[in-house]
């Protein structure tokens, strides 16, 4: 069954969205996105190291003609650092799609919400392709939805905390609710977690720590790939309810007397 | 003329390069400055004085004294 992942108009055959932050080094990330089967990955705006420039860059390893890249604000605080930042990463010349994320607390890294509304407006005005990161919040879903944004993007639980799925409920009410793609955006920490996430019926999955900070990225890399792989098709599949009490799997006629 | 002093032949003018002060070379083009500093022009995005100026434009941008230079590109990142 032909099972596409739509983004922007762009078709995708992978729902998982991965991080290059966090690796040992350059081979290793690329590594690791190849075995992961992932078409979009997240990528920071950085200065570059005036005294030392000469150092390999990323891009050096992710064929911008293969991946799909998604430059993040990362590290931004405010509305202005994160336009200012996005309008840096397109002149960079990898596309329109950009990753929002304005930080409200140094401990948490959970958003600050008005400064993503008011940098989201801004953004799609100036014909940006606006992936938010946002709290499991369905009011905020909505506001970034109507706004004009081309996904949502709620945290499964703190960036890099590992922690899973905290609120299904609220995931479950922003898909409800949702008319453009939803996608778990930080806090998963293994491959269930990830599966969980496509179980529901979320679009995609996006991460970094989980695969860069295992043990063996490259085998959790894989482990993703297939964690998405399952959940999505459980989901296509549509699972049993469930009940309390048991259904025999085996006929009751014709047992031994 | 505050901040610049000849070397030689050269006069010399400070820019702020990534928040750093550096001695250039007056009248430098930011296409020079790249190639001075060793910069690969197709990897990286240039803001002067916050404005961004694209890579077509870098060869025509003259620097001059107390120009802010922001010179980024994409690091690994979630």
């Amino acid at each position: 069954m032909e099972d596409h992942f739509e983004l922007a108009g762009v078709k995708y055959r992978s729902r998982l969205i991965v991080g290059t932050g966090k690796y040992k080094d350059f081979a290793e990330t690329k590594k690791a996105i190849e075995v992961s089967g992932a078409e979009i990955v997240t990528v920071a705006v950085r200065r570059v190291n005036i005294t030392d420039p000469n150092r390999e860059n990323l891009l050096d390893y992710l064929d911008p003609k293969r991946y799909t890249i998604l430059p993040n604000t990362a590290g931004c605080y405010n509305a202005d650092d994160a336009v200012r930042t996005c309008r840096l990463a397109r002149e960079a010349g990898v596309g329109k799609l950009v990753k929002l994320e304005v930080i409200g607390d140094d401990k948490t890294l959970f958003p600050d919400i008005p400064a993503t509304l008011e940098a989201a407006k801004i953004l799609v005005q100036e014909g940006f392709v606006v992936l938010p990161y946002i709290t499991d919040d369905p009011v905020t879903a909505k506001k970034l939805q109507d706004i004009g944004c081309a996904a949502v993007m709620p945290l499964a639980a703190p960036i890099g905390s590992g922690l899973g799925i905290r609120n299904p409920y609220n995931i479950r009410i922003i898909l409800e609710q949702a008319t453009v793609p939803v996608i778990v955006d930080a806090g998963v920490g293994t491959a269930s977690d990830a599966a969980i996430a496509m179980e529901m019926g979320c679009d995609g999955v996006l991460m970094n720590t989980a695969i860069a900070g295992a043990k063996d990225p490259i085998l959790m890399a894989e482990a993703m790939r297939l964690g998405i792989e399952a959940g999505r098709k459980a989901f296509l599949a549509g699972r049993i309810p469930k009940k309390l009490y048991a259904t025999a799997s085996s006929p009751l006629e014709g047992i031994l007397g | 003329m505050d901040g610049r002093r000849e070397y030689g032949f050269f006069v010399q003018m400070k820019i702020r390069i990534n928040g750093e002060e550096k001695e250039i070379k007056e009248g430098l083009s930011l296409a020079a400055l790249l190639d001075e500093f060793q910069i690969r022009p197709g990897r990286v995005v240039v803001e002067l004085n916050r404005d961004i100026i694209t890579r077509e434009a870098h060869g025509s941008t003259a620097l001059k004294e107390g120009d802010a230079l922001e010179i980024v590109h994409f690091v690994g990142g979630g």
